[in-house]
C-alpha cells in the first residue's frame, strides 16, 4: 500500500504542468492518425483535380492518371518492386483476400495446398477456411512461444501440390516479425508462391521483395499513417504470378481488379510510403527508446508483468502485456485517457481471449490480463511517461480489488481450485 | 471556334463529378479521424459515429433502412457482390449492362433491350418461365444514354417466377428519385463519386431478408457482410453527398432544358444524326450523340484539344475504346456504335457551356463533311 | 460500447471493497466464476444473529461490468434476511447499471456470488439450524 500511495502521489505530480493533452493514442497497430503531409497531398484531389483516371482521352483523365502512377512508383520504391507489380486495392483485408483466392483459383487443376500460420490475421484465416470449403487443403504452421514459425515445419509442411505459403511480416497483436528472407528462399526453391501480410511491416521495417523472394504482398494504407479505404497487392513478375480477380468489371489494374481507382486516396498512400521510407530508420529507433523506456518502467514497478512474444525480433513500436491477476478489459476502463487495446481491434468487441496470445501458449488466465500497445509516429517522451504512471496505479488499484491477486498473495496456487465457470 | 485557352468545360459527368465543397469539408474533416471504428475506445467510438451518420444519409437517399446499407470500395465491388453473394443458380442480366455486371456473371443470360435501349420484359418474362432460383439484374439508368429502365415492372415480373432482382442504380442515384422500395429491388448498388462523392466508395443496399455471403472475408464489419477496415472519409463524404444530393434535386430541371437545348441545335445542324433514347425518358443530364463518318474517339480529342471534356465509350475500358456494347445492343450497326460521344452535365455547367460545345460540334461535324466530300 | 453513469461510479468507486474472514462461524463466502473466462467473483457476507446480513465485501477479477456488478450487489444485501438477499435477480442488476447485451453475464455472476455466499453460510450452520429446531 505503501508503494501503491506514492505511485499515486507521481500521478498527481504527472497530473500538473507535465500532463500531455489527453486522451494518449497508444493503439498504431488498430489504425495510425492520417499524416497532415499526407493530408496535404491529398487535397488537392479532392477539389480541383477531380478527373476519372481511366479517362484516357482527356485532360482531367490524364493528370490524375499521372498521379495514381507516381503513387504506385512510391509504393514499389518501400518495398523493392516495380511499380508495375503494384496493384491498388481498397484495403490490406482485399488484398490478403485476392491473393489467397486469387492465386488459389488460378492454379487450382495444378495444385490445391496452402500453408498458413495460426497467428495471421483474421482476414488471412477466414479466407483460409473459406478455400478449404471449396476444397483445398490448408496446413495452419503452429508457433513457438516467441510468436515465430519453425522453419524445418514449414519445409516439411511443403508438398508437390503446394500452391502458396501465406505467412504475415509482423504480427498486429505481438509485433514479432518473422524470419521472410528464409521463408522466401525455401518457398522459392520448392517452386512455391510466397504471400506476405505486410500490413503492419511495410515503413517500418526494411522490406525488400526481391532480395526475401517474395512473390505477393498486401499493404495498408492506414497502418502507415495513410488514409484508410486504400492498400495494394504486390504481385510479382519475376517469377510471374497469376491470379483470378475477384472484382470484374473495367478491367482495371491490369484486369486484376477493376473498379475505378479513387485518386486522392492512391495519392495518399503514395505520400504516406514516400514519407515512411525517408524517415523509417530515424523513426523505428526513435520507436525503439520509446517503448523500452516504457517497459523498463513497468518492469521495475510492477511485479508480475510478462511480455508476449519476443522483444527483439518484434516491430519497434509495440509492447503486448500481460498484468497478471487483472483483467484486460476492466484494466483498459480505469485508464480511459490511453487507448489502447487487449486483443485485436476487429474481434475486442467480442469477448474471447486473443486466439494470437493463446497461440504462443499463454494460459486463457493470463490472455485476459492482456493489453496491446502501440507507439507511433506522433507518440512522445512525455505521454509514455505519463502512460506509465497511469497503468501502476490502476493495475495497484485493480490488484487490490481482485480475489485472484489475493490468493497469489496468500500462496494459494490457482490452479488447486476447481473453478466452476458459467 | 473557341481556342484552348478558354476556360475548361467538363462535360463528363457521368465518368466522374466534381465535389461540391460540404462534402470536400466534411471528407477533409474525416480523413484526419485517428479512430479505428472496431476499437472500442473514444477515438474508435468517434470514427464509428461518423459512419453511422453516413450510413443514415445514404439509406434515406434511396429509402432503404440503415441496416440495410453495406458499404463497399465502390460501385464495381457492390455490383460483384450483388452477383456473387446471393448464390443464384441461373443469373439473367440486361445486354447494356456495365461491365462491373456483364464481367461478374461472365455466364449470365443476356436479356435483349429494344431498339430505344430499354429492356424487353416479355424476353424476361420468357426467360423466367424456364424456371430455377435466378437473379435478375437491371441498371436503373444506363451509364452511356442514361435511358431509363423499367425496374420496378421487371422486379414485379422477377418476383413472379420467384426470383429476386438486384438494381445497378449507380448512374441513377442522384440523377433522379431512387427508392429501393417502389422499386421492388432485392438489391441496389451505389457509387459514391457518381452522385457527387469521392471515389473509392460505395454500396450495396441489401434488403432485409435476404441473405448475402461476402466476398471479402475477416473482420466483422458491415455486419459481416464485408470484411475491412471502413474508408471512413469516403464513407463520410458519400454521406454528404447523398444528403446534397436529396436537397439539389432541382439541378435536374436546368440540366434538362440544357441538354435539350444541344440536342436541338445539333439536329438543327444535322438533322440526320442519331441522338440514342431520346425517345424515352432518360436522365436529364446525359445525351449519346451519333456523329456519321468520325469515330468517337477522334471527336473526344477534338473536343479536348478545344477544352471540352466529353468521353466515348465507357471510361472504365481501362483508355481501350471500342465500339460502345450498349449501343450495339440497341441495334446499332459497328460502324454507328463506334461514332458515338456521350455528354454528361453536371453541376458547375453554365449556361454558356451549352453555346460552346454546340460551336466545337458544328465545328467538327462541318470538317468532317468537306473532308468527306473531297475523298 | 458506451456505459451508464452509474456503473462507471461503482466502477470508479466501488463499494465494500474487501474481505471477511472466511473462517469466521458468521461469514458465508462465495467464490464463482473462473479465470480462465476472464471474470471471478469473490462475495461475502457477515451474518447477525437474527439473520440479517450485517456487512458484505467484495473482490472481482473481472471488467468494468463485473466489478460493478458486484459492488451493486453488496450495496444491495446489507440489510437484508438471507432470503430476502436470494430474491434478487440478475436481470434488476442489469437494469440498474443498464449493461449492454454483452455484459449481461456479469450480472449472472454477481447473482450467483450472492447464492453462493448465503449457500456457504448456510452450510456452516447447518447443523446449529436443525439443532434449534
Amino acid at each position: 500500500m505503501a508503494t501503491e500511495a506514492k505511485n499515486m502521489a507521481q500521478g498527481e505530480k504527472m497530473n500538473g504542468a507535465n500532463r500531455p493533452p489527453l486522451p494518449i493514442y497508444l493503439d498504431y497497430q488498430a489504425t495510425t492518425p492520417t499524416d497532415p503531409r499526407v493530408v496535404q497531398a491529398m487535397l488537392p484531389w479532392f477539389t480541383e483535380k477531380f478527373g476519372n483516371p481511366h479517362s484516357r482521352n482527356h485532360a482531367y483523365g490524364w493528370e490524375a492518371e499521372e498521379a495514381v502512377e507516381k503513387a504506385r512508383a512510391q509504393i514499389g520504391a518501400i518495398i523493392g518492386a516495380d511499380e508495375k507489380e503494384i496493384v491498388f486495392t481498397s484495403g490490406a483485408t482485399e488484398s490478403n483476400n485476392l491473393a489467397l483466392q486469387g492465386v488459389a483459383r488460378f492454379y487450382k487443376d495444378r495444385k490445391n495446398h496452402l500453408i498458413t500460420a495460426v497467428t495471421e490475421h483474421k482476414c488471412v484465416l477466414d479466407t483460409m477456411r473459406h478455400l478449404e470449403q471449396e476444397g483445398f487443403n490448408v496446413t495452419y504452421l503452429p508457433v513457438a512461444k516467441d510468436g515465430l514459425i519453425d522453419l524445418a515445419e514449414l519445409k516439411a509442411a511443403i508438398t508437390d501440390k503446394t500452391v502458396l505459403v501465406s505467412i504475415m511480416a509482423a504480427n498486429n497483436e505481438i509485433g514479432v516479425i518473422q524470419p521472410l528472407a528464409e521463408i522466401g528462399a525455401i518457398c522459392r526453391e520448392r517452386g512455391v508462391f510466397f504471400h506476405t501480410d505486410a500490413a503492419q511491416a511495410v515503413g517500418k521495417i526494411p522490406l525488400d521483395v526481391k532480395s526475401m523472394k517474395i512473390d505477393l504482398m498486401s499493404i495498408s494504407g492506414h497502418k502507415i499513417y495513410g488514409p484508410k479505404g486504400i492498400g495494394a497487392l504486390y504481385v510479382g513478375r519475376k517469377p510471374r504470378v497469376r491470379l483470378q480477380a475477384l472484382i470484374h468489371g473495367g478491367g482495371q489494374e491490369r484486369g486484376m481488379r477493376s473498379g475505378t481507382l479513387p485518386t486522392p486516396l492512391c495519392v495518399g498512400l503514395g505520400e504516406a510510403c514516400a514519407i515512411a521510407q525517408r524517415e523509417m530508420g530515424a523513426e523505428a529507433e526513435r520507436l525503439k527508446r520509446l517503448r523500452d523506456r516504457f517497459y523498463a518502467q513497468i518492469k521495475k514497478r510492477l511485479p508480475e508483468v510478462y511480455l508476449n512474444g519476443d522483444l527483439e525480433r518484434r516491430l519497434p513500436g509495440n509492447l503486448n502485456l500481460s498484468f497478471a491477476y487483472v483483467e484486460g478489459e476492466g484494466l483498459m476502463m480505469g485508464i480511459k485517457d490511453l487507448c489502447v487495446s487487449s486483443g485485436s481491434a476487429c474481434t475486442s468487441a467480442s469477448l474471447e481471449p486473443s486466439y494470437v496470445l493463446r497461440a504462443l501458449g499463454v494460459e486463457e488466465e493470463m490472455a485476459h490480463t492482456s493489453l496491446r500497445i502501440g507507439f507511433g509516429r506522433f507518440t512522445t517522451e512525455q505521454e509514455v511517461d505519463y502512460a506509465v504512471e497511469h497503468i501502476v496505479s490502476s493495475v495497484n488499484r485493480l490488484r487490490a480489488m481482485s480475489p485472484l491477486w489475493e490468493m497469489a498473495q496468500e500462496g494459494i496456487d490457482l490452479k488447486s481450485i476447481q473453478w466452476a465457470g458459467h | 471556334m473557341t481556342g484552348p485557352t478558354a476556360q475548361p468545360i467538363y462535360l463528363d459527368h457521368n465518368a466522374s463529378a466534381p465535389m461540391p465543397p460540404a462534402v470536400v469539408a466534411a471528407m477533409a474533416e474525416a480523413v484526419a479521424e485517428p479512430g479505428n471504428p472496431s476499437s472500442v475506445h473514444g477515438f474508435g467510438r468517434a470514427a464509428r459515429q461518423r459512419i453511422d451518420g453516413a450510413r443514415r444519409a445514404v439509406a434515406r437517399l434511396v429509402g432503404a433502412a440503415e441496416q440495410e446499407i453495406v458499404f463497399t470500395s465502390g460501385g464495381t465491388e457492390a455490383n460483384n457482390l450483388a452477383l456473387g453473394g446471393v448464390g443464384a443458380e441461373r443469373i439473367l442480366v440486361s445486354a447494356i449492362e456495365h461491365d462491373s455486371v456483364l464481367r461478374a456473371a461472365p455466364q449470365a443470360e443476356r436479356i435483349p433491350v429494344t431498339a430505344d435501349g430499354v429492356v424487353d420484359l416479355d424476353a424476361l418474362d420468357a426467360m423466367l418461365a424456364r424456371g430455377g432460383g435466378a437473379l435478375v439484374s437491371i441498371m436503373l439508368a444506363n451509364n452511356e444514354t442514361g435511358v431509363i429502365q423499367p425496374v420496378a415492372e421487371a422486379a414485379a415480373v422477377a418476383h413472379r417466377h420467384g426470383a429476386m432482382i438486384h438494381c445497378d442504380a449507380i448512374q441513377a442515384a442522384g440523377r433522379m428519385a431512387v427508392d429501393v422500395g417502389a422499386l421492388g429491388a432485392d438489391l441496389l448498388s451505389l457509387s459514391g463519386h457518381k452522385l457527387g462523392g469521392p471515389t473509392g466508395v460505395g454500396a450495396l443496399v441489401v434488403r432485409s431478408g435476404i441473405a448475402l455471403a461476402p466476398m471479402l472475408r475477416g473482420g466483422g464489419q458491415e455486419r459481416w457482410r464485408r470484411a475491412g477496415t471502413e474508408n471512413i472519409a469516403g464513407i463520410v463524404g458519400f454521406g454528404a453527398a447523398a444528403q446534397a444530393a436529396g436537397e439539389a434535386s432541382g439541378d435536374t430541371e436546368m440540366l434538362g432544358a440544357w441538354r435539350d437545348d444541344i440536342e436541338r441545335r445539333i439536329r438543327d445542324i444535322a438533322p440526320d444524326v442519331p441522338i440514342y433514347g431520346s425517345e424515352v425518358p432518360r436522365l436529364a443530364n446525359t445525351s449519346c450523340l451519333g456523329m456519321p463518318g468520325v469515330k468517337g474517339e477522334t471527336q473526344v480529342m477534338a473536343f479536348d484539344l478545344a477544352g471540352i471534356a466529353v468521353s466515348a465509350g465507357s471510361a472504365c475500358s481501362s483508355g481501350k475504346v471500342t465500339p460502345s456494347a450498349v449501343l450495339s445492343a440497341m441495334g446499332a450497326a459497328p460502324d454507328a456504335a463506334g461514332e458515338a460521344i456521350r455528354v454528361s452535365l453536371g453541376r458547375g455547367n453554365r449556361a454558356e457551356d451549352v453555346d460552346r460545345f454546340v460551336a466545337v460540334w458544328r465545328d467538327v461535324y462541318q470538317r468532317a463533311r468537306r473532308l468527306r466530300q473531297a475523298a | 460500447m458506451s456505459y451508464s453513469e452509474k456503473l462507471i461510479d461503482h466502477y470508479e468507486n466501488p463499494r465494500n471493497v474487501g474481505s471477511l474472514d472466511k473462517n469466521a462461524a458468521d461469514v458465508g463466502t462465495g467464490l464463482v466464476g473462473a479465470p480462465a473466462c476472464g471474470d471471478v467473483m469473490k462475495l461475502q457476507i457477515r451474518v447477525n444473529e437474527q439473520g440479517i446480513i450485517e456487512d458484505a465485501k467484495f473482490k472481482t477479477f473481472g471488467c468494468g461490468s463485473a466489478i460493478a456488478s458486484s459492488s451493486l450487489a453488496t450495496e444491495w444485501i446489507k440489510g437484508k434476511t438471507l432470503d430476502e438477499a436470494e430474491t434478487i435477480k440478475n436481470n434488476q442488476i442489469a437494469q440498474h447499471l443498464a449493461l449492454p447485451p454483452v455484459k449481461i453475464h456479469c450480472s449472472v455472476l454477481a447473482e450467483d456470488a450472492i447464492k453462493a455466499a448465503v449457500a456457504d453460510y448456510r452450510a456452516k450452520h447447518a447443523g446449529k439450524s436443525e439443532a434449534a429446531e
